[in-house]
């Protein structure tokens, strides 16, 4: 086995603790979106249009609209749960996981490109097992769905990035309810996940378009329906890449500020 | 590379805004020797160690550790360093030896050759039984341990040890001492800080004493007691707040006095004679006691204050 490179060598410590905490966290990133699976997408589903395909919805039926959307949200939720406690815990003395990687070889930079890429590869991870289940539930229907893994590791960065430039400068913990409760839950609801945004009024419409969860929705629903557009969908890449891309500069500079003390 | 400066400072300093914590200080470690900072707590020791450990970028002055700068070749330095810190930040959730495996792989060391290392460090660090026990469960004397083995996995040429003591009781300490002691047998240069005048004096060969972000006085400590202390000091004891008024009584009875708010301390060459003379100027302590002068007097001399206040 030889040496790690420098910009992986932060993964040992999070995938050593991950071997150690895994069941804990299969609720959160694989139990969640499974019951809103069941429950909106084939209960409701067989409400909305009696599970028959419709036209507001792309010609899908219910489950097959949902599905993933859902897929875009767990890896959101996975980011933000990750880039607030996880990003804040780190470099926090109790914890140490940041500090004693910086008296190791391993810079600054690379501790936040280190954490990011971690939490890009559990949004990855939780995203498969999602595509696997909703496989099941007979709601992909183009091989295409596969490059909608993709989507969850760039989601997980546009929320990821931008958040953990954040946290690793909190002091406290506490506004990080306000984050889940003010910032993640609207995204989720909003952000043409249950309902296409073309039922909201024409203001708010606008505001959904702004949402990077929109963005990373459409993508997925158009892999999974194996209708990726090509103009659109570059647009939607390159919305999430410049968000996650200024995201990862701001941490860049948080991080520095934070530890280069 | 066993002659030679391991760490030379020319005016280095370090502020935080409007505060300097560390205010042009010069010193130089030699290869092979135990370097003490000495001070309270405040005096600028951790924000020294940091800048040596290229850690925490410099706000002036000029630093060389292991020939190279830190604000360049941060990554180099650290690689053949050993730090360790002042609060543990070991995983407190992970095991003894999963700790130590993760931070070797910090430095790039491959697995085998890792797990060969842990065994060593273990029975060095005397975990070999604690191995697979989560270090929650452990001692405070066996997290420090642990986290001295954590800074040993990469064999640095230098260690940093910042307070390392602090916080454990008498037998800790000296197990302790006693593993410091044969990584310096072993000829690895040990940088220390501590407040604790028995630390500096067992381990330290040569020590700078700080107070305020400067260096006040640097010497071996039998130098630093010779030069700036007497031979011994006679403490007497009295109700707090009554020592300041018994410090005119018994000026002129020794070489120099000193008081705080319930001791006065005389400096002279003979404390029992010194003694005897206080007993017949009619002063009544509550208690006498003749003893060698030691660092602590040193610093008293030179600040008017005790190390730990």
């Amino acid at each position: 086995m030889q040496a790690l490179p420098a910009p992986l060598r932060p993964l040992s410590y999070f995938w050593v603790s991950f071997r150690r905490t895994w069941m804990s966290t299969l609720s959160t990133t694989f139990l969640t979106p499974l019951l809103y699976l069941a429950s909106l997408g084939a209960g409701l589903g067989a409400l909305v249009g009696h599970g028959q395909r419709l036209a507001s919805l792309g010609g899908q039926d219910y489950v097959s609209f949902v599905a993933p959307a859902l897929l875009a949200a767990t890896a959101m939720q996975v980011a933000i749960a990750q880039a607030t406690y996880d990003v804040w815990g780190a470099c926090n003395p109790w914890s140490g996981a940041y500090r004693s990687m910086q008296a190791s070889p391993i810079s600054v930079g690379q501790i936040m490109t280190g954490h990011m890429t971690w939490i890009a590869a559990r949004a990855l991870l939780a995203c498969t097992l999602f595509l696997v289940v909703s496989a099941a539930f007979g709601t992909v229907h183009s091989p295409e769905a596969l490059a909608g893994l993709a989507v969850g590791p760039l989601t997980a960065l546009t929320f990821a990035a931008p958040l953990a430039a954040y946290s690793v400068r909190a002091r406290h913990d506490q506004p990080f309810t306000v984050v889940f409760r003010l910032f993640m839950l609207p995204l989720f609801l909003f952000s043409g996940t249950f309902f296409p945004v073309s039922q909201l009024p024409v203001g708010l419409r606008y505001v959904a378009y702004a949402l990077p969860l929109w963005h990373s929705v459409e993508l997925s629903r158009s892999l999974y329906a194996g209708k990726f557009g090509l103009l659109a969908g570059l647009g939607h890449l390159a919305y999430l890449a410049g968000v996650a891309g200024i995201g990862l500069v701001l941490a860049r500079r948080s991080y520095r500020v934070r530890l280069s003390r | 590379m066993s002659t030679g400066t391991r760490v030379s400072a020319r005016g280095l300093r370090k502020s935080f805004g409007d505060f300097t914590a560390v205010d042009g200080i010069d010193f130089e470690v030699r290869a092979g020797e135990v370097f003490g900072f000495l001070g309270p707590n405040g005096a600028g020791k951790s924000s020294t160690m940091r800048m040596v450990g290229a850690t925490s970028e410099r706000t002036g002055g000029e630093l060389s550790v292991l020939g190279l700068d830190p604000s360049h070749d941060g990554a180099t330095i650290r690689s053949r360093l050993g730090v360790v810190p002042q609060e543990d930040n070991l995983d407190l959730e992970l095991s003894v030896s999963d700790n130590l495996f993760v931070y070797g792989r910090y430095f790039g060391i491959p697995r085998r050759e890792l797990r060969a290392r842990i065994v060593d460090l273990l029975h060095f660090a005397r975990l070999s039984e604690r191995a697979t026990e989560k270090v929650d469960n452990l001692s405070g004397g066996m997290k420090r341990r642990l986290t001295i083995a954590r800074g040993l996995v990469n064999e640095p040429e230098l260690i940093l040890l910042d307070e390392p003591t602090t916080g454990l009781d008498p037998q800790a300490r000296h197990l302790l001492w006693d593993r410091l002691y044969s990584l310096k047998q072993s000829g690895v240069t040990l940088v220390l800080t501590t407040h604790y005048m028995d630390e500096a004096e067992q381990l330290c060969d040569r020590l700078v004493v700080m107070d305020k972000g400067h260096i006040i006085a640097a010497g071996s400590p039998r130098e630093l007691v010779d030069r700036y202390a007497t031979k011994e000091v006679v403490e007497l004891r009295f109700p707090a707040g009554e020592a300041r008024r018994a410090l005119e009584e018994v000026d002129g009875l020794a070489r120099r006095v000193e008081a705080l708010a319930d001791r006065v301390f005389l400096y002279t060459d003979d404390g029992d004679e010194t003694a005897e003379e206080v007993a017949h100027s009619g002063l009544r302590p509550t208690s006498t006691l003749v003893r060698r002068a030691s660092l602590e007097d040193v610093f008293m001399t030179l600040t008017g204050r005790q190390l730990d206040d």
